[in-house]
């Protein structure tokens, strides 16, 4: 039992998660390859016309992916900032910083393929529909999160003051999720649904590959940054003098 | 399999500014975020490497 505890805090150190996130990267990017031609493939080719959309609909195959992405990887941010905030590790700090900007890309995605797909279906690009203020509002808290954590030159504050803000940010997601519900909006409700789903089933696989491939490439790019992170931060150790060695 | 022809796939039953419009953007910005942080992980290496020489050459004349 008292062994079991001490492994799950080895790879806490930055230490131990450098050699450990190198060699877990190359595997998360062949499973993002994998997953994109497979996903890909269905997306163009196996999955049907929309009998109202035509195949303007296809957008949906990156559209939902990387809004769940959105939505995900800033849950993972808050869960490392309040972890860092509880116990003060290092790399609880390192990982936070290390998901925003994939978190960021992954809002603007969702935010772009989603007004390419609103102007041929809603005639719009942009309407300020609760769905899509709340996610351009996580747009904007990302920005934040960079932007004050390279405001303070100390990093361990900069965790501290970034932690505060990825947790107080965090009530905008069960916004974001549930506004289709408590708004009337202009934005659809949620596409997949556990008891009745109405997509057809090709497009759900579809979906679900894309979102696969896309959770894939999110975890192997916040891996690597993570790496080059805990290079620059913990540059004036020991350990590090060996790494270059 | 709904295309008859590459213009066909291309065109995507009109709706070809918005489709590719939405992929191409999106496989530019997967391509691009990575080489980004390949490039931060190698400047900090070399810039690592750097140092290490500086100190080998400052222990090597004391």
């Amino acid at each position: 039992m008292n062994n079991k505890i001490i492994n799950w805090f080895k790879f806490a150190s930055p230490q131990s998660f450098y050699p450990l996130a190198g060699r877990m990267i190359p595997w998360f990017w062949a499973l993002t390859a994998i997953f994109t031609v497979a996903g890909l493939w269905i997306s163009f080719f196996v999955a049907p016309t929309d009998a109202q959309q035509g195949e303007g609909y296809r957008i949906i195959f990156i559209h939902v992916p990387a809004s769940w992405m959105s939505m995900f990887i800033y849950l993972v941010l808050a869960f490392w900032a309040g972890l860092g905030l509880a116990l003060n590790t290092r790399l609880s700090g390192m990982m936070a910083q290390a998901l925003a900007p994939t978190g960021a890309l992954m809002a603007f995605l969702s935010l772009w393929t989603g007004a390419f797909w609103g102007k041929p279906m809603w005639g719009t690009w942009w309407v300020w529909d609760a769905r899509l203020t709340s996610e351009l509002i996580l747009f904007f808290l990302y920005i934040g999160f960079i932007a004050l954590q390279a405001a303070i030159d100390d990093p361990r504050r900069a965790d501290k003051a970034g932690a505060i803000l990825a947790l107080v940010g965090a009530v905008n997601i069960p916004i974001i999720y549930f506004s289709v519900k408590w708004w009337n909006t202009l934005h659809q409700g949620s596409s997949v649904n556990l008891a009745k789903s109405s997509m057809a089933q090709t497009m759900l696989w579809g979906m679900l590959l894309m979102a696969l491939a896309f959770w894939m490439y999110a975890i192997a790019v916040a891996l690597t940054r993570a790496r080059a992170i805990i290079l620059e931060r913990e540059r004036h150790t020991e350990w590090i003098k060996e790494v270059v060695r | 399999m709904q295309w008859n022809s590459v213009g066909e796939f291309f065109a995507m039953g009109g709706y070809g500014l918005y489709v590719w419009g939405s992929f191409g953007v999106c496989a530019a910005a997967m391509v691009i975020e990575p080489l980004l942080v390949s490039k931060r992980n190698r400047d900090i290496l070399s810039s690592l490497r750097r140092e290490r020489l500086a100190d080998e050459i400052e222990s090597q004349q004391s």
